[in-house]
C-alpha cells in the first residue's frame, strides 16, 4: 500500500510533490501565531466578520452552508456572466439580496466578511477549478502569469516557479500559493486581501497594477487555485 | 552553425559597449547605488563585499570578484542590457526603456540608471579584485 502511495507520487510532475505553503518558509515565531488562534491577529477579523453575519446575513444563510464555500471560489456568476471572487460575491450579495450599498474592496466590513466566510473553509482542500465557463479566465491568468511586466520587466514564473525558495533581499521567495486569504501580515500590520498582495508583487518590479476587483486578479485568482488545487485553506494566515 | 555564429557574435557585441558619458565612473558613488536596494537594487538578487547591508539575495551569483571576471565593457554590456547575453535572465536591463510591458506612470520610459550612475557602478564593480568567501 505504501509503496503504491509511492509509486503514484513519483508519477506526478515534480511541481504537484513539492508544492508548499508559504507557511512552510516563515520563522518558527510567525507559525505559532498563525497556529494559535488566541495569537492570531487574523481571528479579530474573523470575530467582527461573524458578528456581522449574524446580524446582515442570517436571514437567508446559515453558518453551516458557508462551509466549503470558500474552496470553490471564484465561481461562475449567473447573474453577470463572469467569474466572480469570494469577497466579490460576498459584495454582490449585500447589493443584490440585501439593497444597500456594499462595501468597499479592502473595506475593514468586506475583509472581515470575507476573513469569516473564508474561515468555515480552513482545513478543506481548495478545488479545482473545473467548471468549463471558467476555462477562458483560467487561460487568462495563466498567460498573466507567465508575463513579464514593469520596468524590472520580471514574470511571476521567474520569481515564484524558477527561484522560489530562495532569496530576494532578505525574504524567502514562496510558491505563491493564495492559500490562507484573507490574511494577516506583519508588514501590513494589518488584514489584506490576495488582491492586495498581488499588487504588491506588481508595483514591487515597478508595474502598474490593476485597480482592485479588476477581471485580471480573478484570472489570476483562477489560475493560482488551480496550481494550489488539493492544498488546504489556512484563513485567517500570517505571513510576514 | 546558428548557435555558433551567436556565440562569435557575443564578444564583439561586448567590445562595442564605449563608456555612457565623458565623465569616468567614481566608485564611492558606484558602491552607495549598488547598496541602496532601491536604487541599484542589486543586493535583492546579489550578495557583495558590502557588510552594512544585512539581508542581501541568493538568486545570482556574488558580485565579489567582478573586477577579476569582467573588463569594463563587458560589464557595461550586462549593466545597459544584459538580455542581449541572456534573453531569458531574470537581471532587469539598467538602460533600456523599450520592449516593456506596463511600466508603472513614475518609471514610463525611464532608464532604472541614468547613465552616469551605470559608469559609476562600473567603476566600484572594477573594485571587487577578491573572490567570495567560502
Ligand atoms: C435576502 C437573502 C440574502 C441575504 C440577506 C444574504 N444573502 Fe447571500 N445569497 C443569497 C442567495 C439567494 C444566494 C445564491 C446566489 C444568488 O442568487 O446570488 C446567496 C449566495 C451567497 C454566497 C455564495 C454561496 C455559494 O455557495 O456559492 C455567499 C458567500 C453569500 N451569499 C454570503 C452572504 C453574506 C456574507 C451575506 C451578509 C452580508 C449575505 N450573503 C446576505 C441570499 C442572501
Ligand atoms: C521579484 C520577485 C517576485 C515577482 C516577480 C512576483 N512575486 Fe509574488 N512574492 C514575492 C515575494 C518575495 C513574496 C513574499 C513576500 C514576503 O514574504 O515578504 C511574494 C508573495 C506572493 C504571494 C503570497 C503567498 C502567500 O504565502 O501568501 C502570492 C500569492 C504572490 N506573490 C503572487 C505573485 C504573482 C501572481 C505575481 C505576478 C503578477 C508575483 N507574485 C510576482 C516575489 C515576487
Ligand atoms: C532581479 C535579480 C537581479 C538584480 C536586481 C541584479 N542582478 Fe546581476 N545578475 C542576476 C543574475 C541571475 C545573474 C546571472 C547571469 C544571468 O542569469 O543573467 C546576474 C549576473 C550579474 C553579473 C555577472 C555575474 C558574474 O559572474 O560576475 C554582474 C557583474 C551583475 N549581475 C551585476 C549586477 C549589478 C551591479 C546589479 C545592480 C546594479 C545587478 N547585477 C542587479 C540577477 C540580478
Amino acid at each position: 500500500m505504501r509503496r503504491t502511495l509511492a509509486l503514484l507520487l513519483l508519477a506526478l510532475p515534480a511541481s504537484a510533490q513539492d508544492r508548499r505553503s508559504g507557511f512552510e518558509d516563515m520563522a518558527r515565531e510567525t507559525q505559532a501565531m498563525q497556529r494559535d488562534d488566541m495569537q492570531n491577529p487574523g481571528m479579530l477579523w474573523v470575530a467582527e466578520g461573524e458578528e456581522r453575519f449574524n446580524r446582515d446575513c442570517t436571514s437567508c444563510h446559515t453558518e453551516a452552508s458557508m462551509r466549503g464555500v470558500a474552496a470553490r471560489y471564484p465561481a461562475w456568476d449567473e447573474a453577470t456572466g463572469a467569474p466572480i471572487d469570494l469577497a466579490g460575491r460576498i459584495s454582490a450579495c449585500v447589493e443584490r439580496h440585501q439593497r444597500a450599498t456594499p462595501p468597499a474592496r479592502e473595506s475593514q466590513a468586506l475583509l472581515a466578511l470575507t476573513a469569516y466566510v473564508a474561515h468555515q473553509s480552513r482545513g478543506l482542500p481548495i478545488s479545482r477549478p473545473t467548471d468549463p465557463r471558467l476555462a477562458p479566465a483560467l487561460a487568462q491568468g495563466r498567460a498573466l502569469y507567465g508575463e513579464r511586466r514593469g520596468q524590472l520587466d520580471l514574470s511571476c514564473v521567474q520569481c515564484h516557479d524558477d527561484n522560489a525558495g530562495r532569496r530576494l533581499a532578505g525574504s524567502v521567495i514562496p510558491q505563491a500559493h493564495p492559500t490562507g486569504y484573507p490574511l494577516y501580515r506583519l508588514e501590513w500590520q494589518g488584514l489584506g486581501s490576495l488582491q492586495r498582495r498581488l499588487r504588491g508583487c506588481m508595483t514591487g518590479v515597478r508595474s502598474e497594477p490593476f485597480a482592485y476587483g479588476a477581471a485580471e486578479y480573478v484570472a489570476l485568482e483562477i489560475f493560482l487555485n488551480d496550481r494550489a488545487a488539493g492544498m488546504a485553506i489556512e484563513t485567517p494566515a500570517v505571513r510576514p | 552553425m546558428a548557435i555558433l555564429a551567436l556565440l562569435l557574435l557575443i564578444p564583439s557585441a561586448r567590445a562595442d559597449e564605449a563608456p555612457l558619458t565623458a565623465t569616468p565612473g567614481d566608485a564611492t558613488r558606484g558602491r552607495a547605488i549598488v547598496a541602496d536596494r532601491t536604487r541599484g537594487l542589486c543586493l535583492l538578487c546579489h550578495s557583495g563585499p558590502i557588510p552594512e547591508e544585512r539581508f542581501q539575495g541568493n538568486l545570482a551569483p556574488p558580485l565579489d570578484g567582478a573586477g577579476l571576471r569582467w573588463t569594463a565593457a563587458e560589464l557595461r554590456l550586462r549593466l545597459v542590457d544584459g538580455k542581449r547575453l541572456n534573453p531569458d535572465s531574470i537581471m532587469p536591463s539598467y538602460y533600456r526603456t523599450e520592449g516593456l510591458h506596463r511600466v508603472a506612470p513614475a518609471q514610463r520610459g525611464r532608464p532604472i540608471l541614468a547613465a552616469q550612475e551605470i559608469e559609476d557602478v562600473i567603476a566600484y564593480l572594477l573594485t571587487l579584485r577578491e573572490e567570495p568567501p567560502r
